[in-house]
């Protein structure tokens, strides 16, 4: 007797009589050849977030592709005046291999999880789910970071701001893969902090990551959760630098008066776009924003002022 | 005769008093436990459940088919399935085993399924097609109250109201302080889902291994909706991971042993955490009033409250929640005239229930408000406002009953505000500072602010019921050694009672060797392991048991040895006289002949409440702590880092130390839950968070240090004098932490959990 058509696999999940395929290549060009033939497989990283998902039912695969198993995304190196971060690096490692680099996203990447989480996740897999709550991704913007993305046979690389495009939406193609971020060493203080209800491992209610240049006299904010993407605050950082200008702050390494950290604050503020959900109001991320910016900014300046 | 085979004296070891390590500690830490999702039988199958999208609708109609279409599906039951009584309850059956008319909470069961594979059987549960008639629900608990609101229930909507009029009702102060205050959704967050596995017997009968609080109110309620013979029906407690009431109603079992019965195969049910949260009660939401009058100099005259607890949709135990808030409604203080309305309220909202501290959790956060409110209005001093008022022994309760044994209050009180204070935060240790790893202060903002509350609470049943335990102790020889085996139905929550049973049998029975056998229905009930009660009445069902083997022990054995040695008494494993010194080991006596004895536990005979008046020696015995909260606030942001928390708490004996240090910081770290973080939010009856992702609970870097103080004051009525633990320090931990918080912002925070924004002053509330 002919069994039912809709057979349930191994795992348990109804395909339509296919079961789901685990794909383990060992090399990037073997992996980009995989999703070339199974576009809709989802690629594996840490699986913090991707697991997660499976575990809801929130999605059903019809094939993954196993990533942990190849050493090209796992290796970073330096080049030029950048570091290229394969999208398998875990943030333990981040941490601790390029902090002094990537000082910015070092300081988030400590804030992500739990040290078992940070032993596994990546910052690929951050990319891949393109949350407006990623923590890892405020200090990509930040620092001007570039994605590289490749397919087989060909890679492009792309700013963040056009990689990121909406809510877990980003600009990758079906036959892509991440395959690693191109990010410049700090060229002066980097500043990173989250806002949540909880002292550890908390998803974040408003973010906020500050990259200081000080040989171009630029600075640059990137502000998360707070908005369908990770937000620039443009107006705030002309702000900041005119003001520093101005006042002649970059060559006497001087204070920042108070209405100007104030004010600057409140640009950060102006430039996200909260909304009101479960895990916070609109009316308190945007006060939040003001204050970790103002704060943030601080600290960075005082490294920069103690950096003569 | 074989001579006397007379034993070492060696020191006993394991026995009341030491801090005996449990046996399900490691493995739980190792990930090693096998907690009742772990079960599995040959040939099971897997259960499902349909659950209702809606708050409240009518069922229109049941569609199985394509659910049963579904391959590997075994059966689909709905409730025309249901042999015996079709609904079920602890305190009111009125709760669908399966729901069959109307709907009256999201998540409601209506339909089961069992299939060979876990993931067939939750696919073939969504395809079971219900059409609905969606109604409006109604969520508020005070339009529910109202006049001409709809009843949600034949009976009304009122689930039970407490009047408790007690001195002088037209008293009056010379300073009067009011205020309202709110408490939210918070859920028990046990470890290990609901889960079990139900086995039919072939022959109509039905085992069923299941995690729970309390195995024959499982019984009594499996029997009457199986429509079976309690003797059909046997339950064995699976491996449990918490409980903290939630496991006291029912969950799976019904539905398990249906799906069971209906196939004739083994069947496993196991939720995951999101339907854990729509799978078990909550603790009740709290709106309360109070009105506190006081003389110049501090003393208390009267307080009047008006407390509604939001029910949601099932009964459970609000009524006996209900009865705790209004009788521990005015604290641990001399209140001389007292006027409380306590209400628990149906609505379309979750149901809610038994959660550690049982309504005197609610209202300890509102009194204690009051308390530091009032202090503040009389320029007094919070702490020497609460010893100015402070319960003693044979002080009077506002229901009339007088307080027998040890109470205390300012005993316990001093202590706390005694204990030295804990060092300034390290701003170079951002993981010191509120906000912890996110980075959010490196001491900007930051404000120290130290607040104290007191609470109590009853031990035991209360209002009249025969609360008892049972416990058999069987005495024999193995392998030339005594060994006991203690039999009861106490279940093990991991609050320790196991050992407990052992250290109690060590102590009594000198023997070293104890084993504790599972807990089951083939012995008589335990009750529950809940009302911080399990200690005392399983703990003396095993202590009478053991004193009635020991009795025949002696009787033996002065029967085997004649008269001359006079009166026999045990020392350790030996007989002993008074003038031979030892005679004989228990082995001897008790050679391959075992003794077995099994008691009962009566805790002393309680009374109802005049429904009138609240009047009525309703509770057996009070449990008293005190706790201090010293906290850091970040006054920008509204985080908050509490630095430490010292409490003091009389247990009346600590039989095992380090399992009361244990409840007494894990009561903390849930009264901080509920200070800080927890909340089910709820908007229109619909649950919004409904995981460990959005509902938040500590992380170790949330937790403070604990400061305890244990006091053994011995309660006279209790073996051994103990006092129940587990609730105490849930309850007074919250208004402490609270009242830290004011002390450092100056804000009214009047409702817990105390959000960022009550902090920052972004809700309307001003300082
Ligand atoms: C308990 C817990 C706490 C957490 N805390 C935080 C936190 O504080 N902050 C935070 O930002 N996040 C947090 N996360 C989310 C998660 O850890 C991070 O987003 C992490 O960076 C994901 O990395 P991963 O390697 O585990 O990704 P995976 O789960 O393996 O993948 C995530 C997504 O990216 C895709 N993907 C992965 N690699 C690639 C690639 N090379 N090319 C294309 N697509 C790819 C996957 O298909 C998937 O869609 C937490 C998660 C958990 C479970």
């Amino acid at each position: 007797m002919a069994g039912p058509a809709n057979e349930v696999d191994g795992l348990g999940r109804c395909q339509g009589g296919k079961g789901l395929e685990f794909l383990q290549p060992t090399s990037l060009t073997e992996a980009l050849e995989l999703k070339a033939a199974h576009p809709g497989a989802v690629p594996l990283a840490g699986g913090t977030d991707l697991m997660v998902d499976l575990n809801f039912d929130r999605l059903r695969p019809e094939a993954m592709l196993d990533l942990t198993r190849i050493d090209e995304l796992k290796q970073w190196w330096p080049h030029d005046d950048l570091i290229r971060l394969g999208a398998g690096v875990s943030y333990t490692r981040l941490v601790s291999e390029i902090g002094e680099y990537l000082p910015g996203l070092a300081i988030a990447s400590r804030t992500i999880g739990s040290p078992q989480i940070r032993n596994r996740a990546t910052v690929g897999g951050n990319l891949g789910t393109s949350s407006p709550a990623g923590d890892a991704l405020p200090p990509l913007l930040a620092a001007g970071a570039e994605i590289e993305v490749a397919s087989a046979g060909s890679s492009r690389r792309m700013p963040f701001r056009d990689f990121m495009i909406g809510p877990k939406k980003n600009a990758l193609a079906p036959e892509e893969l991440i395959v690693a971020v191109h990010i410049p060493k700090a060229r002066g203080p980097q500043q990173f902090s989250k806002i949540g209800t909880r002292n550890a491992m908390v998803i974040s209610v408003a973010s906020f990551a500050l990259a200081i240049d000080a040989g171009t006299r630029a600075i640059s904010c990137a502000i998360g959760s707070a908005g369908p993407v990770i937000l620039e605050a443009p107006e705030a950082d002309e702000f900041i630098e005119s003001s520093l200008e101005e006042s002649g702050a970059w060559d006497a390494r001087s204070r920042i008066d108070n209405s100007v950290l104030q004010r600057f604050g409140e640009l950060v503020a102006q430039g996200a776009r909260p909304i009101t959900d479960v895990r916070g109001t609109k009316a308190y991320r945007q006060h939040a924003l003001a204050v970790i910016a103002a704060r943030t900014l601080t600290w960075a300046w005082d490294d920069y002022m103690a950096s003569a | 005769m074989r001579a006397p085979t007379i034993q070492k004296r060696t020191e006993q070891r394991g026995g009341v008093g030491e801090s005996v390590q449990r046996p399900d500690g490691v493995p739980k830490t190792k990930g090693e436990f096998a907690y009742s999702s772990d079960l599995w039988a040959e040939n099971m199958l897997w259960g499902a459940t349909t659950r209702s999208p809606h708050p409240r609708a009518r069922i229109v109609s049941i569609d199985t088919r394509e659910a049963l279409a579904t391959p590997r599906v075994r059966t689909v039951l709905t409730h025309e399935d249901v042999p015996g009584r079709k609904s079920y309850g602890m305190e009111v059956p009125d709760q669908p085993v399966l729901a069959w008319d109307d709907v009256r909470y999201q998540g409601e069961a209506v339909a089961l399924v069992a299939a060979d594979h876990p993931e067939a059987a939750r696919r073939a549960a969504g395809r079971v097609k219900i059409e609905y008639e969606v109604l409006e629900p109604l969520v508020d608990p005070e339009t529910a109250l109202a006049d001409g609101a709809p009843a949600l229930h034949p009976s009304g909507n009122v689930i039970r109201h407490i009047r408790i009029r007690h001195g002088d009702q037209e008293a009056s102060a010379e300073v009067v302080v009011k205020g309202d205050y709110q408490v939210g959704m918070q859920d028990q967050a046990f470890l290990g889902p609901e889960s079990g596995l139900a086995i039919p017997d072939g022959e109509g009968g039905i085992d069923l291994y299941v995690s729970t609080q309390w195995l024959h109110i499982d019984l009594d309620q499996l029997a009457a909706s199986l429509d079976l013979p309690p003797s059909k029906v046997r339950i064995t407690l699976a491996g449990v991971g918490g409980a903290f009431g939630a496991r006291e109603d029912l969950s799976i079992q019904i539905h398990c042993c249906l799906l069971a019965l209906e196939t004739g195969r083994p069947v496993k049910m196991m939720y995951g955490r999101e339907e854990s949260f729509f799978g078990h009660v909550h603790r009740h939401p709290a709106r309360l009033h109070y009105e506190h009058g006081a003389m110049r100099d501090g003393r208390l005259v009267y307080v009047k409250a008006r407390i509604v607890l939001d029910g949601g949709a099932y009964a459970s135990s609000s009524t006996a929640v209900c009865a705790n808030a209004a009788c521990f409604s005015c604290g641990p203080y001399n209140v001389p005239n007292a006027t409380i309305d306590a209400y628990a309220v149906y609505t379309d909202n979750p149901p809610c229930g038994a959660m550690r501290g049982f309504g005197a959790v609610q209202t300890c956060f509102a009194y204690e408000s009051q308390m530091d409110r009032l202090a503040k209005a009389l320029d007094i001093d919070p702490v020497e406002l609460r010893r100015l008022n402070a319960m003693d022994t044979g002080a009077t309760m506002i229901t009339g009953q007088e307080v027998e044994g040890p109470a205390p209050v300012a005993e316990l009180l001093k202590r706390v505000r005694n204990a030295p204070l804990p060092p300034d935060g390290d701003a170079m240790d951002i993981r010191t500072l509120p906000g912890g790893v996110s980075n959010t202060t490196h001491g900007e903002g930051v404000k120290r602010g130290v607040g104290y509350a007191l609470g109590f609470k009853n031990i035991g049943y209360s209002e009249g019921f025969d609360d008892f335990s049972t416990a058999r102790v069987r005495l024999s020889v193995v392998a030339g050694e005594p060994q006991v085996e203690v039999h009861s139905a106490a279940s093990e929550v991991g609050q320790g009672v196991v050992t407990v049973q052992m250290q109690i049998a060590r102590t009594e029975l000198g023997v070293q060797q104890v084993v504790v056998l599972p807990a089951d229905t083939s012995i008589g009930s335990s009750g529950s392991s809940s009302a911080s009660r399990q200690t005392w009445m399983t703990g003396g069902a095993v202590k009478n048991a053991c004193e009635a083997v020991r009795a025949r022990l002696l009787q033996r054995a002065a029967q085997r040895l004649g008269k001359r040695h006079g009166k026999l008494t045990l020392d350790g494993a030996n007989i002993v006289s008074a003038g031979s010194g030892s005679v004989a080991s228990i082995s001897d006596i008790v050679g391959d002949d075992p003794i077995e004895e099994t008691k009962e536990y009566h805790h002393r005979k309680t009374f109802p409440l005049d429904p009138r008046t609240g009047q009525g020696n309703a509770h057996v015995a009070f449990a008293f702590a005190a706790h201090r909260a010293v906290v850091d606030v970040d006054l920008d942001l509204g985080l908050v880092r509490v630095v430490e928390m010292a409490t003091a708490q009389d247990v009346g004996k600590a039989l095992n130390p380090q399992a009361v240090e244990g409840q007494i910081e894990g009561g903390i770290a849930q009264g901080l839950g509920l200070a800080l973080m927890e909340e089910i939010q709820i908007s229109q009856g619909r649950i919004l968070n409904p995981s460990f992702t959005d509902y938040l609970i500590p992380t170790i870097l949330d937790m403070p240090p604990v400061r305890a103080d244990v006091l053994e004051l011995g309660d006279p009525h209790a073996p051994y004098g103990l006092k129940g633990v587990g609730e105490p320090p849930t309850i007074s931990s919250t208004p402490a932490i609270v009242a830290a918080l004011r002390d450092a912002t100056g804000r009214p925070l009047t409702r817990v959990p105390v959000r960022p924004d009550d902090i920052v002053g972004l809700d309307g509330q001003s300082g």
